[in-house]
């Protein structure tokens, strides 16, 4: 009986994402009355996971998982679980890891839970709350199996610093065998992700044309953030398709969301829902998306953008 | 080349989420069902490949007879054939099984499957179906191309597209992008009509014993009443999100 949390890394950088699920793990271990343990792959630098919490760390050095595949990231890890006798993983919800956690427990016959959102209320039936339904509802959850992996909603548990031993030790795997090959990526670097962030600036049809976004992207310059869009906005072609975010786009889940002359529609809400806290920005006091929004200030968005920027500069 | 498209059945996201039988069940009372989106976009990539891969396109559902009409709408969008594994879809472990287990005996080149449902958004039944099947797996996927037996695919990643190169059989979860909404074929009169003719199967299934079992529905819990700030005020925001919200 072991927890595991595969601990992503980008650039060497273990992601926030990751530390989520470190810090989850962390809780469920000493639920379990188990020690934590975390694997990396071709990450030189994992050291901060000691400060959450992390006893021992697996190492993986293997240039044959370069470029990340399901295929050969779920051979690698499935390595680990067999020699650790692993019987909880942990991932957290970034693309990759969602990519992932399928495909392993394919490989390794586990059971598999996605969009949790908090620690089992009960080991024996192990019992887990996780979203459904477009996070229009929730669901208590009853998991079988010997092993099972967890994949938790992002922002749903946060960042719970611990001590740990941090031990590093090199995990070797065998060879890996890919039949699939990546050949190109395309990235935009520097630019900050929906996925990935903590916060999302997203605007809609009341900003009447893609000459007046150079307001979103200042906003969202300010705050660190991601830029979105409604479905229209990409639809007529005045921001790219991969903003657009609802029912039909990408699903957000930031601490914060804030949404600009979005009128709200169901269909828009269903991919922001489980954002934490949303803000919207609307001249129409009657728009529907107030009545979703923690903070609302009903005004013109040419007038409120501007100055919102100038006060959050001001701050820092 | 054979075609696999696996088809979810899901509540309209216009629609009333309510539980019953003291929350363990989803209120299907009033629901209009449809395509999961995400099928739809690979159904019709698949319908495409008719023409292009001279594909064989057949449609599968795990689930009881109320995903007929599903069904039919799938082969009046132009599916050659269409099968029903009859049984209630509890989990996406016992749901990929039933389809492996169909799979085992009707070889198909490409499994096409919806990167996630909207109903119950597991985003897990094409993983597991390709880690089942040791097949080659593609999720977030916005384009395909087989030429040869090789499959081209790019899928969306953080930030970016990546391209990959495979191997057939492959499995893929499809999302916009494949095709776009404007390329969704509504069904007309003729197809319809041919929809008819077409043959549905209902097989039985291998009652695999689900391990993800949903005891309890709940509701979010009702927001707070929206706290207005002057447009004058902001300051005041920046206070609160600073302050209350700890966001920024
Ligand atoms: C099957 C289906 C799927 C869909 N999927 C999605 C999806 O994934 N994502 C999505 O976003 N939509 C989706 N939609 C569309 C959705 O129903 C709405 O039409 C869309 O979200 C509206 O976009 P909007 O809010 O930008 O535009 P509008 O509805 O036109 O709203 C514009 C808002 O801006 C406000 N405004 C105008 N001027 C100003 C100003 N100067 N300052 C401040 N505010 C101003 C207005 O009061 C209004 O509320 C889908 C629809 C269908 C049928
Ligand atoms: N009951 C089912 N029958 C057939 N295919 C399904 C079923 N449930 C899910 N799928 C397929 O798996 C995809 C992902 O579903 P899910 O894992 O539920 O998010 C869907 O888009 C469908 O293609």
């Amino acid at each position: 009986m072991g927890v595991l949390v595969y601990a992503e890394s980008e650039n060497n950088i273990i992601k926030k994402s990751a530390l989520e699920a470190v810090s989850y793990g962390k809780a469920l271990a000493e639920k379990i009355g188990s020690r934590l343990n975390c694997v990396v792959i071709n990450c030189s630098e994992p050291n901060i996971l000691k400060q959450y919490g992390t006893d021992k760390i697996f190492n993986i050095t293997n240039d044959s998982l370069k470029d990340f595949t399901s295929r050969s990231y779920s051979n690698a890890l499935q390595q680990v679980i067999k020699a650790e006798n692993t019987s909880i993983l942990i991932l957290s919800s970034s693309a990759d890891s969602k990519y992932l956690g399928a495909h392993l427990a394919g490989f390794t016959d586990g059971s598999f839970i996605s969009n949790v959102v908090g620690i089992p209320d009960n080991l024996d039936p192990f019992t887990v709350k996780r979203s459904c339904f477009t996070n229009k509802g929730f669901s208590s959850t009853e998991l079988t199996g010997d092993i099972k992996i967890i994949s938790i909603s992002a922002n749903s548990f946060g960042l719970i610093e611990n001590n740990g031993d941090g031990k590093i030790e090199d995990f070797h795997i065998e060879d890996i065998s890919s039949t699939i090959t990546v050949s190109n990526i395309e990235k935009q670097s520097g630019k900050v992700t929906i996925a990935d962030a903590d916060v999302v600036v997203s605007a809609g049809r009341g900003l009447k044309g893609p000459e007046n976004w150079h307001l979103v992207e200042e906003l969202a310059e300010v705050l660190g953030a991601a830029t979105a869009c409604s479905k229209p906005v990409s639809d007529m072609g005045w921001r790219p398709h991969s903003e657009h975010v609802g029912q039909t786009g990408k699903p957000v889940s930031s601490n914060l969301y804030i949404a600009i002359g979005i009128s709200g529609a169901i269909q828009h809400l269903a991919g922001i829902n489980s954002s934490k806290i949303k803000v919207v920005i609307n001249n129409d006091p009657e728009a529907p998306f107030f009545k979703a929004a923690d903070y609302g200030i009903v005004g013109d968005a040419f007038e409120v953008i501007p100055q919102l920027i100038t006060k959050l500069k001001n701050r820092k | 080349m054979n075609i696999l498209v696996c088809i979810s059945n899901v509540p309209d996201t216009t629609s009333k989420i309510n539980f019953i039988d003291n929350d363990s069940k989803f209120d299907k009372n009033g629901v209009q069902f449809i395509i999961n989106p995400n099928d739809e976009f690979g159904l019709t990539k698949a319908i495409w490949m008719k023409d292009s891969n001279n594909a064989d396109v057949t449609v599968l559902t795990v689930g009881d007879s109320s995903a007929d009409a599903i069904l039919r709408k799938c082969l009046a969008i132009g599916a050659d054939k269409a099968i029903r594994i009859d049984c209630e879809a509890i989990d996406a472990s016992s749901v990929s099984k039933e389809i492996v287990e169909h799979c085992n005996e009707v070889k198909y080149d490409l499994v096409i499957c919806g990167r996630e449902s909207i109903d119950y958004n597991g985003g897990l039944v094409p993983g597991l179906i390709a880690g089942y099947l040791d097949y080659n797996f593609v999720t977030n996927c916005v384009s395909l191309n087989i030429e040869n037996g090789k499959a081209k695919c790019s899928r969306e990643i953080s930030g970016g597209i990546e391209v990959t190169e495979s191997d057939l059989p492959l499995v893929i979860g499809a999302q916009k992008g494949l095709v776009e909404e404007s390329d969704l074929i509504i069904p007309n009169m003729r197809g319809i009509m041919m929809a008819r003719q077409k043959p549905l199967e209902v097989l039985s299934a291998k009652n695999i014993k689900a391990r993800a079992i949903d005891k309890k529905y709940f509701k979010p819990q009702e927001k707070a009443e929206v706290k207005l700030i002057k447009p004058d005020e902001l300051d005041k925001l920046i206070d609160l999100l600073e302050n209350e919200a700890k966001v920024i």
